[in-house]
């Protein structure tokens, strides 16, 4: 019976030896490290659009923020509320005030079409019409370039992201919405939020531009604190008047990001999975030839009086030591070459672009390299098994 | 024949090495003939578009309607063959998570200007005769088990009744197939006439046009007279060809072509050096050998084709069972359950597939080939 002293102490200095002799191995360790690389690079690269897209969708969410919609509608898109609708809505309690009166913002909805950059083809932007109330609710909002629109004028701001993806919406250009011309007199970031994918202008005359009289879409409130959410959706979901439904920003921004967060992390897990098979294989030819490479070597030391447990552990580690430097040159790769790199996708549920910026989180990045550890170590198994069962005589006779 | 057989001899001797880089070859080919298939599906058909049929919708955006007398006004056009008008529903079927397309449209004018929608006479028949009829797609009509006869509850979310009612009912008369598997068979298709009569608000307008043109050659001109006929009216229009219009669409979810490609060329660099890398090891063990075909006469080009020749089978039969295999996981449906309208193993992709084994093939060969080639004889017996 091998002590575990004396077992762990075998383990070592076999894989000390197999580690010293990776570099006469260079090309075939080369291979695999790269391949797993490879694939590491990618998925994190598919995860990482994934992760951006939601962290855009779901960021500035303020709890204190709740949005009131006709029920039936999921979006804003498709919601419709009366003038005299707002005004109950405004009036509810657990309403924050100002100066203004009750924080409560009427807004409408519309998209519009503009060339975007990239392709030069038409895509969906999100048109907002707000009253001054709007940037007291939304406190994100922050004028960066320019000035804010005047009410009552053909003015528009526009958020960051949107001027980044789509053409014609720098300061003094001008856009067509509804039968009108529109000037952008400003630009405004948003916290990295969603709203910097919109533009935003007077609701008033929005409302005139689309024919829709005193009419809105849905209505953005800024509560007292947090907790009076439940008080503030109980009050209008029992009031007559009102046939609505109630819910946080950050409850209706997490809705919205789920049908493509969920498309394109369910495609960059299914490529990541392929890949990996692939790279499993790639791992188990690596390591068969070092394996094969070392017959003698292994059966030596087996013959030597070492245990079969100790040249598993060897090869392990062996494959473990690649898929750990796979993992971090795939990671890094992804990181350097994608991490914030823009782009804008549609979102089905607002039929709207959406900016954002790739995102290469930590998690995502220590979930690269644990794959890459985890195929490194399934494609070192065989080849481990199969060293430890050499039959001694007969390997130290090859050769 | 005998050279072929001294190939496979070759990829036998170290078959588990040979199985391993035919797999991860394989893999590398399942990846790139389903994303071509997921490729095609956010294209939406952009190449089976009818090369004689514009789409014209609100210049704004499509979200905004069009007025209906449009229609006769663009039918006077010169170059217009045939016009109709087809309208957005957006309705709920049970779940928003049950999304298809609905349109309403005006059957006799959209079955003859989409002849890709292939419909029994019976059930157009009963299109004609039934107010609230519906015909909906194949793949859709499977997807919910829905027959003929059976009535279907939709809950608006714009186009509310007379009233206020939210819910609509129609009844499947028919349930069309698509001309070829390029057709996307989702969508449902109800009657304008009955939609304008019962719902609140809105009568008389319309989502988009589609216009036949006499001869696709004039297509663009005929957009340009479209649009200059509504040229400063109260819904100016745009209109472009289908293909160019679904081309936009499928732009709208981001630069798909160049996401495809770049993945594709991180799995196929890395598979190369896999390929690579046991060719290498292979030329490297029968050094030996190759220099004994040497002596035995074989010429410095057949050696190299030789060489060659056993990195492109492992390539061709790698590759040939990935598509294989991609093949079959495409015909078991697409990985968001009914979210991609079309979804088939696109045939070009075949060719391109077997360029792309070739060129791997070859690529992986060439520089352990060479060495082969360039072995002294006398060099090479010695070792």
């Amino acid at each position: 019976m091998m002590g575990i002293r004396n077992w762990l102490g075998q383990a070592a200095s076999v894989s000390k030896l197999g580690l010293e002799t990776i570099w006469e191995r260079k090309g075939a360790s080369a291979t695999a490290v790269v391949g797993i690389a490879g694939v590491v690079a990618v998925a994190v690269a598919t995860l990482s659009i994934a992760q951006g897209f939601r962290r855009t969708m779901t960021a500035g969410g303020d709890p204190a923020l709740a949005l009131v919609l006709r029920s039936g509608a999921d979006t804003e898109m498709m919601s419709f509320l009366w003038l005299p609708d707002t005004r109950v809505i405004a009036d509810a309690p657990g309403v924050a005030r100002s100066e203004l009166g009750p924080l409560a913002s009427p807004e409408l909805f519309v998209v519009i079409n503009l060339p975007k950059r990239d392709t030069g083809t038409d895509a969906n932007v999100p048109l907002r019409g707000v009253w001054p109330v709007a940037f007291q609710v939304n406190q994100a909002i922050e004028i960066c370039a320019g000035r804010n629109f005047q009410p009552g004028r053909n003015e528009a701001i526009v958020g960051i992201g949107a001027v980044r993806e789509f053409a014609g919406l720098e300061l003094g250009q001008s856009i067509q919405a509804g039968h009108t011309q529109w000037t952008i007199v400003g630009h405004f970031r948003a916290r990295g939020s969603l709203a910097e994918s919109e533009i935003w202008t007077d609701a008033t005359l929005l409302q005139n531009a689309y024919h829709r009289g005193n009419t809105f879409q849905s209505v953005w409130v800024r509560l007292e604190r947090p907790e009076a959410f439940d008080q503030f959706k109980v009050a209008l979901l029992s009031d007559p008047r009102l046939n609505v439904k109630v819910l946080r920003q950050t409850e209706y921004f997490a809705d919205q990001s789920a049908t493509v967060y969920n498309l394109v992390n369910g495609l960059g897990r299914l490529i990541a999975l392929l890949m990996g098979l692939g790279a499993v294989f790639g791992a188990w030819n690596t390591m068969h030839s070092a394996v094969a490479a070392r017959t003698r070597e292994i059966a030596t030391l087996r013959a030597l009086g070492f245990g079969a447990g100790p040249v598993v552990v060897a090869v392990l580690v062996e494959a473990l030591c690649l898929g750990l430097a796979g993992g971090v040159l795939g990671g890094l790769v992804a990181y350097g070459a994608f991490n914030g790199y823009r782009a804008a996708t549609i979102n089905w549920q607002s039929f709207s672009q959406v900016a954002f910026a790739f995102t290469v989180t930590p998690s995502l990045l220590v979930e690269g390299i644990a794959y890459a550890t985890g195929i490194a170590l399934l494609g070192g198994l065989f080849p481990a098994l199969r060293a430890a069962r050499l039959p001694v005589a007969t390997a130290l006779r090859e050769l | 024949m005998r050279l072929f057989r001294l190939i496979l001899a070759n990829l036998a001797r170290r078959k588990l090495r040979t199985a391993l880089t035919a797999l991860s070859i394989m893999v590398a080919f399942v990846l790139f003939g389903y994303l071509a298939a997921i490729r095609r599906a956010l294209d939406q058909g952009v190449s089976v578009a009818g090369a004689d049929r514009l789409l014209t919708r609100q210049k704004v955006s499509i979200t905004q309607p069009l007025p209906e007398s449009y229609k006769a006004r663009i039918a006077r056009l010169a170059g217009v063959r045939k016009v109709t008008h087809l309208t957005w529903f957006g309705g709920i079927y049970q779940d928003p998570k049950n999304f298809f397309g609905q349109m309403a449209v005006v059957p006799e004018e959209f079955l003859e200007l989409f002849p890709e929608y292939l419909l029994a006479d019976e059930a157009r028949e009963a299109w004609l005769r039934t107010r609230n009829g519906a015909i909906v797609g194949r793949r859709t009509a499977n997807r919910f088990g829905w027959k003929v006869g059976d009535r279907i509850p939709l809950q608006a979310t714009v186009w509310r009744k007379k009233g206020g009612e939210l819910l609509w009912e129609f009844e499947i008369v028919g349930i069309y197939d698509g001309a070829s598997k390029a057709t996307d068979d989702t969508n449902f298709y109800f009657r304008y006439d009955y939609f304008d009569e019962s719902r609140e608000f809105g009568r008389g307008l319309v989502g988009w046009y589609s216009v036949r043109v006499h001869d696709p050659n004039e297509a663009a001109a005929v957009a340009e007279r479209i649009d200059s006929e509504f040229a400063n009216s109260p819904h100016e229009t745009k209109t472009e060809t289908e293909g160019a219009f679904l081309r936009g669409w499928a732009r709208q979810i981001g630069d798909i072509t160049t996401i495809m490609v770049a993945i594709l060329s991180a799995v196929f660099f890395t598979i190369l050096l896999v390929a690579g890398n046991t060719m290498a090891q292979s030329v490297r063990e029968r050094i030996n050998e190759l220099g004994l075909l040497k002596a035995l006469g074989f010429t410095d080009r057949q050696v190299l084709g030789l060489v060659l020749a056993e990195s492109c089978v492992l390539a061709g039969v790698g590759g040939s069972a990935g598509l294989a295999v991609a093949g079959v996981l495409i015909s078991a449906g697409d990985p968001t359950r009914g979210a991609l309208p079309i979804f088939y193993f696109p045939s070009e992709t075949v060719t391109v597939g077997v360029v792309l084994m070739l060129g791997l093939g070859f690529a992986a060969g060439i520089l352990p080939a060479l060495q082969a080639m360039r072995l002294e004889v006398a060099e090479a017996l010695r070792r």
